[in-house]
């Protein structure tokens, strides 16, 4: 591709060099360790749901009590099928005797490896079938509908109550969205477990439940139909249960997941051992369900200036790229973030995110880029946010980005009313097609401000990807590279739920997953 | 009505919206209607705005947002006025300074750097608005309480449990105690807020060290009905909080 940048691919690929070497240094901490979510995940694949009389989902009776006894580190998967041999139970039975007292899984005899992987074997081909039946059923449904031309159309439900959720969704696709995310509600992160069921109650969001899921996802595909357009669904594994979410989105026929530790280590506290564990395997379920995964590097704007800082987001892009390739995750599913964040003040601002999105999208050609809208100077003035948005669609369809977040003129006020909805979708088709081949028309100035400013955020990249590669991962975010915010590697949520995998640990479905393609 | 039919002087006593002229009170507005586009939606708009007490109620724009659910662009001329003269609305009272000045006024006054700590607490996960106030870049250009020379500010960001917050400032003997709260969905914020000075009373602590809460809803009124010392809402600086801080630490050592 020509670089309507003059960008230096050579310091691109270098920059790409050094962070598959920050990668590969994470990836051989995290293939040594499992962690309570990752097991609650395995506890599904093999079909264990629901909840006991207290109403504690089933998967964290199997693994809490796991925990308990000390043997975590040999994992669901080998108590579980071990108990299959010696009783002829299903896991789902296991697990409902276990809740019951009635069995003592880890208590039993211990069959021979061979016996054990046999018995679990159909199991685990049945939960891959499983997922792949929802991936072509996503990929007939895109043939037969057709979809959103790009940048597609990203808008948030946020209401509590999910049959409320779906009035909005339907009113949001009837009116040009292409992919609808259910925001979920405040401190879910936080939980360590997924609650069960359909809710209707929730604080600026919607639980995350595989009936929530359900019922979205089905609304969905309905109202697809009757726009001859099919409509994304979006959730969030990031948080405390990254890969059970993720489970759960792949049986559900989620196609768009935010998926990034880095953002749980700096906004949500999670500890980064826990939550760097937890990402492998949620990735590697995503790549393998054919969902698209977000990541989160627009935030580090939040909290730290969108002009400064803006190195950090690439250099967060280029690690989240990484890691997502060693999960087995292909380009085309990487939803790389970055924001259009800048002060409003700021003179030739625009310029600079102009350079910032067409840079991006250089370095990332074949990602559908997740683009987000200003929301850090969204001060309630509605009027002047809905310019600031309008500017933000002219950068998004002027650069080809892949999933414009549609900004919200009462950000910073309400979640999104329908009205609010129904504004910024009109805002965004208007310039998405008035503009539409805008960026095939127009290259940048040599020497120019847009040209040099790409070239400075990459090369500030590059520097502190080089600091990064030589303090490792654990140690930068220590020393908060990322949005200013520093992390401990032992301190933050979840820690307790680490351990290292013991001799006895068997995961098959990362195999078949990353193998199966 | 034209505006030959009204009195253009302003009356203090009776103020109404302005649009082009005093005393028109033009007034504009947007709302959904649950009900399908038509005549009869926008009948009902218009009836709902005299019921708002707006004359001359138009309807400029409308459109069907999806099926049953009408969205309505309008304009009225309020009826209505309120007494200007009589209004009384309780203010943080403290001279606001600016950064030096506030350093100046802790060194003569003060003699040691004041330790506040801030924080987003229960489950909302926000920082924007403590960020605002403490962190070193600040908002708006006015600089966070982390570059003030005579504040030990330490910003403990979100989602923070009020008992680890209150064992915090324990732990570093805080002057002043920063709460920002964002997600106001259900009156979660009171619910949180409440709780903090519960805790803090219980521990005995209340009174031994300035309590502020802050966020887009929150007003000082509402701050001193749930038992804080200030609270400041939009458009509230460093600035404001750290005088208000050093003036009401001074006050207080002065009263004993």
């Amino acid at each position: 591709m020509q670089s309507k940048l003059g960008l230096d691919f050579k310091r691109v690929e270098y920059a790409r060099s050094l962070a598959s070497s920050i990668a590969s240094d994470v990836q051989g901490f995290a293939d040594n360790y499992t962690t309570v979510a990752v097991e609650r995940t395995i506890c599904r694949l093999m079909g264990i749901d629901g909840v006991d009389e207290n109403g504690i989902p089933l998967p964290n009776v199997v693994v809490d009590k796991l925990k308990r006894d000390g043997v975590l580190s040999d994992g669901a998967l080998f108590f579980i099928a071990n108990a299959m041999a010696q009783t002829s139970l299903l896991p789902q039975e296991i697990a409902e005797k276990t809740a019951s007292g009635e069995l003592d899984i880890t208590k039993l005899a211990v069959a021979d490896r061979e016996t054990i992987l046999a018995t679990i074997n159909p199991i685990v081909n049945n939960s891959i079938e499983r997922i792949i039946q929802k991936r072509s059923r996503r990929e007939e449904y895109i043939a037969k509908l057709g979809e959103g031309s790009k940048p597609y159309l990203y808008v948030i439900v946020a209401t509590g109550n999910i049959y409320e959720d779906v009035v909005q969704a339907e009113a949001a696709a009837r009116q040009g969205a292409d992919i609808i995310a259910v925001i979920r509600t405040t401190g879910q992160s936080l939980l360590d477990y997924v609650p069960y069921g359909a809710t209707t109650e929730g604080f600026g969001g919607t639980f995350a439940t595989q009936e929530n899921f359900r019922i979205m996802r089905s609304a969905l595909d309905k109202v697809g139909e009757e726009q001859g357009r099919y409509i994304r669904l979006c959730n969030y594994c990031s948080g405390l249960c990254m890969p059970e979410i993720a489970v759960m989105g792949a049986f559900e026929g989620l196609d768009v997941m935010l998926n990034d530790a880095l953002y749980g280590i700096l906004f949500r506290d999670i500890n980064m051992q826990r939550t760097l564990v937890d990402q492998f395997f949620s990735r590697v379920i995503n790549g393998f369900a054919g969902v698209i995964i977000n990541t989160g590097e627009d935030n580090y704007l939040t909290t730290a200036d969108a002009y400064e800082e803006a190195h950090t987001v690439l250099a967060s892009d280029f690690i989240n790229e990484q890691l997502a390739l060693l999960a087995g995750i292909p380009e085309e599913q990487m939803g790389l973030g970055h924001a259009f964040e800048m002060d409003p003040e700021l003179e030739n601002g625009f310029l600079y995110e102009l350079a910032q999105a067409q840079m991006t999208r250089e370095i990332f050609p074949k990602a559908p880029l997740k683009y987000m809208p200003p929301t850090k100077f969204m001060t309630g003035n509605i009027f002047r946010g809905h310019i600031q948005d309008a500017l933000f669609n002219i950068a998004g369809i002027w650069t080809n980005q892949g999933i414009q977040l549609l900004g919200m003129p009462t950000e910073a006020i309400h979640t999104p009313f329908m009205s609010d909805r129904y504004l910024s979708i009109e805002n965004a088709r208007y310039i998405f097609s008035t503009m539409k081949n805008l960026g095939e028309e127009v290259e940048f100035k040599e020497n120019g401000i847009i040209r040099n400013r790409a070239k400075n955020v990459l090369e500030n990249a590059i520097a502190t990807l080089e600091r990064i590669n030589k303090e490792g991962l654990f140690s930068a975010l220590e020393l908060g590279l990322f949005g200013d915010v520093k992390r401990p590697k032992n301190g933050g949520k979840g820690l307790d739920g680490v351990t290292a995998k013991g001799d006895n640990y068997i995961n098959p479905f990362i195999t078949k997953m990353k193998g199966d393609k | 009505m034209q505006s030959k039919d009204f009195d253009k002087t302003l009356d203090l006593n009776k103020v109404t919206p302005y649009g082009d002229t005093m005393n028109d009170g033009k007034v504009q507005l947007s709302f959904t209607l649950p009900v399908p586009a038509g005549a009869e939606a926008t009948e009902a708009a218009k009836l709902l705005l005299k019921k708002m007490g707006l004359d001359n109620p138009q309807v400029v724009y409308f459109k069907e947002l999806t099926p049953g659910y009408t969205f309505f662009n309008c304009y009225g001329n309020c009826t209505h006025s309120v007494d200007f003269s009589s209004i009384y609305v309780p203010k943080v009272e403290s001279d606001v300074m600016d950064m030096h000045e506030t350093d100046a006024y802790i060194k003569e006054n003060i003699g040691r750097p004041l330790v506040v700590i801030g924080a987003s607490t229960g489950t909302d996960a926000h920082t924007v608005g403590i960020d605002a106030i403490i962190n070193m870049k600040g908002y708006a250009g006015h600089y966070g309480l982390e570059r003030y020379e005579m504040v030990d500010a330490y910003n403990l960001g979100s989602q923070v449990l009020n008992e680890d917050f209150i064992a915090k400032a324990l732990e570093l003997k805080a002057d002043a105690l920063l709460v920002s709260q964002t997600v106001t969905q259900k009156d979660v914020h009171i619910k949180n807020l409440v709780e903090l000075v519960e805790l803090m009373e219980a521990e005995g602590l209340r009174d031994k060290v300035i309590l502020v809460c802050g966020g887009p809803r929150i007003t000082h009124e509402l701050a001193k009905e749930l038992g804080y010392d200030a609270g400041f809402g939009m458009n509230s600086y460093a600035d404001d909080v750290a005088s208000y801080i050093a003036q009401e630490f001074v006050r207080r050592n002065n009263s004993k």
